[in-house]
């Protein structure tokens, strides 16, 4: 694989069509669609923050995915893509619990409500911050990229466990607050939510790309600087 | 395998026994951990009494992260880690004999605690079947992952600070589960706390299965 820069003419064009659905999504969000009856202006953040929350999981299932072939294939270009993933994720998750705080302040009356789904999501950016954090503490690329891997599994494991486990502890007090979209749900609120999911799916593989190669890059840039020391001091030998 | 894991456990049982540190030191701390509950919450029975369940397992994730650090540092001095390497002992033999040992110790902390919380929070130990395969399954649940982690984060410059990072929010699940089986057993409701029970065992199936497999890769570091 040779990547020569932090983007390519199919990447340009998909954060072209990004952009031009994230205008759709705030005329749409903002201006087009009705308030809603029961939650009012607050159903706004709504398509904001479900994309959010998928575009989460999405990462998360690219850090399972990216961990689990890094420690079959033990190629480089796995732990680049988990660890893209993670940080996505990571802004993702940030995003939706900024956002269903807030969607909660003038629903529930606190920004904090043990929900399920924001719980789960809490604990989701934690194990999350911690992936992070052990790729951070550095180490040979090997040696770091089997740390993250190993993380990544036991993390991305543990997603469907502590959902299962939040949903049951926190049905057994109050029933789940928005089960699904009402299928009554006006005709163009419902589009927009589609607008939402589709305008974040595309933002989240054009960060995803990008981080990538961006990662990529500074593992060969590493590699050059070392190659090209070596030279230099055999060079200063040769003269001397 | 398993010749290999009791191996390992035997060594580190027998260096707690011979060094008492788990005695201690862990025990003290549990105990102090309980006392502050006690200041925090204001000795009022009624409350402690009612969160008992709570705070004996934020007690036992508490003390198990002491324990976690402790076994890793046994491996660090005297070149320990290497010289399971150079030994030949199967990977999952370490995990699955240092996880042991862990569960060994933390088992007889759990004990002291029970009789802890019953004398200073007044709790009432009803339901045993539950409260024992309870304890069990959760203490096998919180080790798997902590010796996985403390195994990845012994050869961190930032092992100290990381481990609780990693390694709690994954137990969160066993938190949940053990803390509400446990309330089920004290309520004498024993048929919630048996379900609870049973995401518990999967929960210390699935990350004894994958602490197996994925102990090779962590051994291999420098």
């Amino acid at each position: 694989m040779t990547i020569t820069g932090t983007g390519s003419r199919a990447t340009r064009a998909l954060g072209l069509v990004t952009l031009a659905l994230c205008a759709l999504l705030a005329l749409l969000g903002l201006v087009l669609s009705p308030p809603d009856v029961a939650m009012g202006e607050a159903v706004r953040l709504f398509y904001v923050h479900v994309p959010a929350a998928i575009a989460s999981y999405a990462g998360i299932a690219v850090v399972g995915v990216g961990s689990v072939l890094y420690l079959w294939k033990r190629s480089l270009t796995w732990d680049l893509l988990a660890a893209a993933g993670a940080e996505i994720a990571l802004v993702f998750t940030a995003l939706t619990l900024v956002t269903g705080s807030l969607w909660g302040r003038p629903t529930w009356g606190t920004y904090w409500e043990w929900d399920p789904r924001l719980t789960a999501t809490a604990v989701l950016f934690l194990l999350l911050l911690g992936h992070v954090a052990v790729r951070a503490a550095g180490g040979d690329v090997h040696t770091r990229a089997r740390r993250s891997a190993v993380v990544g599994l036991l993390a991305t494991v543990d997603v469907p466990i502590v959902r299962y486990s939040v949903d049951w502890w926190r049905s057994l007090h109050q029933p789940a607050t928005l089960s699904k979209l009402d299928p009554t749900i006006d005709g163009l609120m419902l589009f927009t939510a589609f607008v939402g999911i589709v305008a974040f799916m595309a933002a989240f593989l054009w960060l995803l790309v990008h981080r990538f190669r961006v990662a990529w890059l500074e593992e060969r840039a590493e590699e050059q600087t070392l190659v090209g020391a070596i030279a230099e001091r055999r060079a200063e030998g040769g003269r001397s | 395998m398993w010749r290999d894991a009791l191996t390992v456990a035997g060594r580190d049982l027998r260096i707690e026994f011979r060094s008492r540190v788990a005695l201690n030191q862990v025990v003290p701390f549990a105990f102090i951990v309980l006392l502050l509950f006690g200041f925090a919450l204001d000795p009022d029975r009624g409350i402690l009494q009612k969160v008992t369940p709570g705070l004996f397992w934020v007690t036992v994730l508490l003390s198990a992260l002491v324990v976690v650090q402790r076994s890793f540092a046994i491996e660090r001095s005297d070149g320990g880690r290497d010289a399971l390497r150079v030994g030949g002992i199967d990977p999952a033999g370490v995990f699955l004999g240092k996880g042991a040992a862990i569960v060994v110790v933390l088992g007889l902390l759990e004990v002291a605690l029970l009789a802890a919380v019953a004398v200073l929070y007044g709790a009432p130990l009803r339901g045993w079947p539950l409260l024992v395969v309870t304890a069990f399954v959760s203490t096998v649940g919180i080790v798997a992952p902590g010796t996985v982690y403390g195994a990845l984060a012994s050869g961190l410059r930032v092992r100290e600070t990381v481990l609780p990072l990693l390694f709690l929010p994954v137990v969160a699940p066993v938190m949940i589960g053990a803390t509400r089986a446990f309330e089920a057993a004290f309520d004498g409701s024993s048929a919630a706390g048996w379900r609870w029970c049973g995401l518990l065992g999967v929960f210390a199936v699935a990350y004894t299965a994958l602490g197996m497999l994925l102990f090779e890769p962590l051994l291999e570091e420098s």
